[in-house]
């Protein structure tokens, strides 16, 4: 069986309050989705044992953390939980190294086999050990907090949208070593975001979350797949995640060839073995749909399938529209006026037109 | 000038060093308590706590002559327990001088520590330091200059205290006389030369100790994002 962080807690705070329950298993990543001012880092805070007010209970694989009924509070430095907060947070008087042996030095017996110069290797820090935190970039910064809070063994890491203050590219250079760290590890993750594009790289299991409530939670594929969830899992980066397999690749073109649920995808090529599985992304924002199969067109990626769910947006132009491409789905987002024009509903065939895929993940 | 007027520059000494040790310990706590309490009497606190700066040291004499008294509560325990009075006393200065000087203390520190936050404090729990722990390890260094500023304008403004040493501990030689009383009493018996020597002493003795401390303050920067 799997241990869980079992949860469930509320709070009030002048007019926002905040009720959630959930079972995390401790195991993997564990993505906390929702919009901003939704609640998830004052979430995150009480099951760290930062937010004294809120009340219920918290329980990790047994014991317990927070059961306000029976008055038990674990501070939260018995707790063993390690917090990465959007603002690292590193101590300005110690240098890279004295803030991981802060750390280090304090969870040495709390059992879990986690090796300094592992975590230092892990997230590439040894030419920033004799470094202050003054002198660090915002990405340096955040390596460092993450490599810190590893190093305290927690039973839990709660990263608190560790990359919200970093640019695009940053963030993309900081995404691998997270992913890489449960496994690494043996540390189960919670991570908080408001991007879906975060959450549906590096999670399999998603919570959404809004207003103080919790919206759904389940495998992160089946959630990006469901219309309902907007907009707490927000219209720009809205899409869904699909398994591909590399059929072959075309040197000429650098192209690779997949095939995803028995139809054909073209991808710039990328470095794969024949037979291998890519994860793919595709955003709602990027698939047009049509009655027939267009020719003279130069987008590619053609999908066949049929439509199977369409939410339409009172007061807005669009629609969001799931296409079922053979036992997966495909998400649309659309204007209401071509929903009407080429009288779509539930059933009838269409033919999903994909102008960018890109890899979620390069090989897993 | 003879080795006895040295008497009261190194008295002097010993009762502002003493103050500042006392005052370091005594102080933050309640600096600590101030910059983190959210209750709802933390204004009279502080309000309590910065009355010296603004009563005049013959105020403060004054009601510390009625609390120190032999016949005060206070000052009768005080003699129960070591067979001497407070007033008109070493230690009764000592205890003068941690009332007069609370403010030069508490006041630094507590912007220090406000400087420094919770957040900190939070990182450090979560890295499994205990709140004793995270203090020393994480809050002091960080309002590290807090201490220095606190214990300089401790150290500086006891060793200028005059009227609350006057109403205190009168001007007994050896024992209750201090620079200032010295100067004073020179100075009203026309020995200009002794004022003089004795003013100038403690002229550059204030300034060696401040550019001590500006000094090292700027050697040791304490790194701050």
């Amino acid at each position: 069986m799997v241990e869980v962080l079992d949860f469930d807690v509320a709070l009030k705070l002048g007019d926002f309050s905040l009720e959630i329950a959930d079972q995390v298993p401790l195991d993997g990543i564990t993505a906390l989705l929702g919009p901003s001012g939704c609640g998830k880092t004052t979430l995150l805070r009480i099951l760290a044992g930062l937010e004294g007010g809120g009340t219920g209970h918290v329980a990790i694989d047994g014991d317990t953390w927070l059961d306000s009924a029976r008055g038990v509070f674990v501070a939260p430095h018995r707790r063993g939980v390690g917090h990465v907060f959007q603002d690292a947070r590193l101590f300005p008087h110690l240098s890279v190294m004295g803030n991981l042996h802060y750390a280090d030095r304090r969870s040495r017996r709390a059992g879990n086999a986690v090796a300094f110069n592992d975590v230092v290797e892990a997230l590439d820090l040894s030419p920033l050990l004799a470094r202050w935190p003054a002198s660090l970039s915002g990405g340096e910064r955040q390596r460092v907090a993450i490599a810190r809070a590893v190093l305290s063994r927690p039973r839990i890491l709660l990263m608190d949208e560790p990359l919200s203050a970093l640019d695009m590219r940053r963030k993309a250079s900081i995404l691998p070593y997270i992913e890489l760290l449960p496994q690494r590890f043996s540390i189960p993750i919670v991570y908080v975001t408001h991007a879906v594009e975060e959450a549906s790289r590096l999670a399999s299991r998603m919570i959404v979350m809004d207003e103080g409530r919790k919206l759904a939670a389940g495998p992160v594929r089946a959630l990006l797949e469901r219309l309902d969830l907007q907009p707490a899992t927000g219209h720009f980066e809205a899409g869904v995640v699909l398994d591909a397999t590399v059929t072959d690749h075309d040197p000429q073109f650098h192209l690779t060839h997949l095939d995803c649920h028995g139809q054909a995808i073209a991808m710039p090529q990328a470095d794969l073995d024949i037979g291998a599985t890519a994860r793919i992304r595709i955003r709602a924002r990027d698939v047009a749909l049509a009655r027939s199969r267009p020719q003279d067109i130069s987008i590619r990626n053609v999908l066949e399938g049929r439509i199977s769910e369409i939410a339409e947006e009172k007061d807005t132009a669009f629609a969001e529209t799931l296409v079922d491409i053979g036992g997966a789905g495909v998400r649309a987002r659309i204007t209401r006026a071509s929903v009407a024009d080429l009288r779509l509903k539930p059933g009838e065939p269409v033919y999903a037109l994909v102008k960018s895929i890109s890899f979620d993940r390069r090989a897993f | 000038m003879t080795l006895a007027d040295l008497d009261p520059l190194w008295l002097t000494v010993r009762l502002a060093g003493l103050t500042t040790l006392i005052l370091l310990v005594v102080g933050t706590p309640l600096a600590w308590w101030l910059a983190h309490t959210r209750s709802r009497i933390k204004f009279l606190a502080e309000a309590v706590t910065a009355l010296p700066l603004v009563l005049p040291p013959t105020v403060i004499g004054f009601y510390l002559l009625i609390v120190l008294n032999p016949n005060a509560p206070l000052g009768a325990a005080w003699v129960n327990l070591t067979g001497s009075t407070l007033t008109f006393s070493f230690a009764g200065l000592v205890a003068g001088s941690i009332v007069y000087s609370l403010p030069f203390m508490v006041q630094p520190l507590q912007g220090a520590f406000e400087l420094v936050g919770r957040r900190p404090l939070e990182a450090a729990a979560t890295l499994r330091a205990s709140p004793f722990d995270a203090f020393f390890t994480v809050a002091a260094p960080m309002a590290l200059r807090g201490f220095v500023t606190g214990a300089v304008l401790t150290f500086a403004h006891t060793v200028g205290e005059f009227g609350v040493v006057l109403m205190v501990g009168g001007n007994i030689p050896g024992r209750t006389k201090v620079i200032s009383i010295a100067i004073y009493e020179h100075v009203e018996t026309i020995q200009y030369a002794q004022a003089h020597a004795l003013s100038a002493i403690l002229l550059v003795f204030s300034f060696l100790v401040l550019m001590l401390v500006y000094g090292l303050n700027r050697r040791f920067p304490v790194h701050v994002v």
